[in-house]
């Protein structure tokens, strides 16, 4: 069964991290949260496993 | 006084007084049914149709006027088949197949419905309620010109009810002041504010949605297409956040608006503020008239169980939900195929009352799934926080160009037949037959050489044999099952849907046309304990 990954998993973690602001830039709040939003969407679908979007929304919530 | 509540688009049943009303004590009625709307009617009839005598009272002497209703789906089409009254339905409505959806003033996509082939039936047709329910009415004309015992009461209205331990003792306002009648089981079909649930201070627990829409039904001539087109945040004028257009028969369409919590009702109902709309939505030189016009607020809610001692709750007085997916009067549809056999097995003595609970455990389960559905579409068409609109508008954006999004955009799910998995009615299932077909799960309709499937299932239980044999006229515990006996080869989509890979197979259907459970082969002491099961009755006295 697959569990979801909460081990180091990205190559380029500060690639990653650089370019994920870097579409922020200059935007206006709703602006980014409209890019957050479609982020997530483009990524859940992706993943498309019902019990690893479950547990990312899970782990996600511990932390608000 | 019987206040008139309503206009009437069809009087049908003119007050007239009857001898209940000067005997000398109130005259005992097997059945009663409150409340001559869509599933009231449909209660009446079934039962009716099972000689099972029942008294329907409503206070009005006809049918409500303005369509609430507009879509019928495939399953209570096959019910109302069931019950003689559907061909009238699909002739007089409208078949549809392609939506399109749009975000703000582009399109975002269209889909096709696809239905399914091989099926009598259409997924859909658009028909307004008002033409539904006279055309039920027309079939308990026709029932009782064959001897069905239905009697249906005009302008009498329940006020007040006292439950006994076996019977219920009703009092009825008429225009001739008021009577008593007793009943050994009252349905209470008296729509989402049921005036017997009230009576019997019972609970409808749900939620309410913030928001009112304003519903038009306009009739104009123009050649708009036969499809539903639903829009987000349109761009025209005053729309509001969200519209809706959906073609009925006799030139008339759907419009509706959805305008938000705080407004002024008598302002926004004012035909000129109505038009003011409209014109915006179609275009100014499109003409039209304005047939009926309303506001809604919209609720999900339901009883906690829908049998209480004598009285039973069906259709709209058991839940309630928003008309998003169109599962009001669909669903209620499906509560009436659900009772009535078992209120029949119980009142000639060939089940226990017991069997009644089920019809409360399986429609409770079938409100949740449309309470949740329904949910969910009001939640998408209404974002209640301003992160619930972001991701919302997130997705029609990504819709437009991506077909991955276009699963999450829920403008109303259309309604699909309840499955009754985990009913204490099925019996274990040892087959790998298909999983459309399993116990639980109402029939899927398939061609036969010369018909229908559905139309060889109406009158009972059935024992249906694909490639195999089983004895003709089995009865067991006083309940006669009739045989219907098939071959793969010369139904290739039966074969299909009910075999699988399987060489044969036997399905025992309940009257609702609901599997109640199946095996490869036939096995007389299985399909006694399965009967048993399925009727509640293990044999022992009742
Ligand atoms: C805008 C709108 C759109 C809808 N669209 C759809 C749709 O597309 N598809 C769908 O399936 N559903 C739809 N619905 C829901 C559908 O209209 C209802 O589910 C349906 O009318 C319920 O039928 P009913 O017989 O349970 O109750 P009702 O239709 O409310 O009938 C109740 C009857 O009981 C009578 N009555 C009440 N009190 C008493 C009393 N004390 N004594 C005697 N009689 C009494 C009333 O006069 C009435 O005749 C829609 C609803 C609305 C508002």
């Amino acid at each position: 069964m697959t569990q979801i990954i909460t081990t180091p998993n990205i190559d380029k973690p500060d690639d990653f991290y650089e370019q994920l602001l870097a579409i922020h830039e200059g935007l206006t709040k709703q602006q980014s949260d409209n890019v957050n939003a479609s982020l997530i969407l483009i990524l859940a679908n992706h993943i498309g496993d019902q019990k690893i979007l479950s547990e990312a929304l899970e782990m996600a919530k511990t932390t608000k | 006084m019987v206040d008139v509540r309503y206009n009437i688009a069809f009087k049908l049943y003119p007050y007239a007084q009857v001898k209940d009303q000067t005997a000398d004590k109130p005259k005992r009625h097997k059945v009663v049914v409150i409340g001559g709307g869509p599933i009231g009617l449909a209660t009446a009839l079934d039962l009716g149709l099972k000689g099972i005598p029942v008294l329907l009272l409503d206070d009005h002497d006809g049918i409500s006027m303005g369509s609430k209703a507009i879509c019928f789906s495939k399953r209570a089409l096959e019910i109302v088949d069931r019950l003689g009254c559907c061909d009238a339905m699909v002739d007089k409505g409208v078949v549809w197949n392609l939506g399109k959806v749009f975000h703000k003033d582009s399109k975002v996509y269209d889909f096709n419905l696809l239905a399914e082939k091989h099926h009598y039936r259409p997924a859909f047709i658009n028909l307004q309620q008002p033409y539904f329910e006279k055309y039920i009415f027309e079939g308990i004309e026709r029932a009782i010109e064959n001897g069905a015992p239905i009697e249906i009461r005009g302008r009498n209205r329940l006020t007040s009810l006292v439950q006994h331990d076996d019977y219920v003792t009703l009092d009825v306002d008429t225009p001739d002041g008021q009577y008593q009648v007793e009943a050994d089981w009252l349905i209470a079909c008296d729509g989402a504010s049921s005036p017997t649930r009230k009576m019997m201070g019972l609970g409808f627990e749900g939620r309410i949605f913030e928001d009112n829409f304003l519903i038009a039904d306009v009739k104009m001539t123009a050649d708009f297409p036969t499809e539903r087109w639903f829009w987000f945040e349109p761009s025209f004028k005053g729309s509001g956040h969200s519209a809706l257009l959906h073609k009925q028969p006799d030139n008339l369409w759907r419009i509706d608006f959805q305008l938000g919590w705080d407004i002024d009702r008598e302002k926004e109902l004012k035909p000129e503020n109505i038009r003011a709309r409209v014109d915006a939505m179609l275009g100014d030189k499109v003409d039209y008239e304005l047939e009926w016009t309303s506001i809604y607020t919209f609720q999900c809610r339901r009883m906690e169980k829908f049998l209480h001692g004598r009285v039973i709750f069906a259709g709209d007085s058991a839940h309630q939900v928003s008309p998003f997916g169109a599962r009001g009067a669909n669903s209620g549809i499906q509560d009436v195929d659900n009772l009535a056999w078992k209120l029949q097995l119980v009142i000639e003595g060939k089940a226990p009352k017991s069997l009644l609970n089920s019809y409360s455990e399986e429609r409770v389960a079938a409100a949740n799934e449309n309470i949740s559905n329904s949910t969910r579409a009001t939640d998408f068409i209404t974002p209640k926080s301003d992160i619930s609109k972001t991701f919302r508008n997130s997705v029609l954006k990504l819709a437009k160009q991506y077909e991955f999004a276009r699963p999450l955009v829920n403008s109303g799910r259309l309604s699909l037949p309840a499955i009754y998995d985990g009913s204490s009615l099925n019996s274990a299932d040892t087959t790998n037959l298909p999983d459309r077909t399993r116990a639980g799960a109402p029939i899927t309709d398939a061609p036969l050489a010369d018909g229908w499937l559905l139309h060889q299932l109406t009158n009972g239980f059935y024992l249906m044999c694909i490639d195999a044999k089983a004895p003709n006229n089995l009865k067991i515990n006083g309940i006669d099952i009739n045989t219907l006996t098939l071959s793969s080869k010369d139904h290739p989509i039966l074969a299909e849907r009910y075999l699988g890979d399987a060489k044969s197979a036997i399905y025992l259907i309940r009257p609702d046309q609901h599997v109640a459970a199946r095996w490869y082969e036939y096995n007389a002491d299985e399909i006694t304990k399965a009967l048993k099961i399925a009727s509640n009755n293990n044999g022992k006295a009742l």
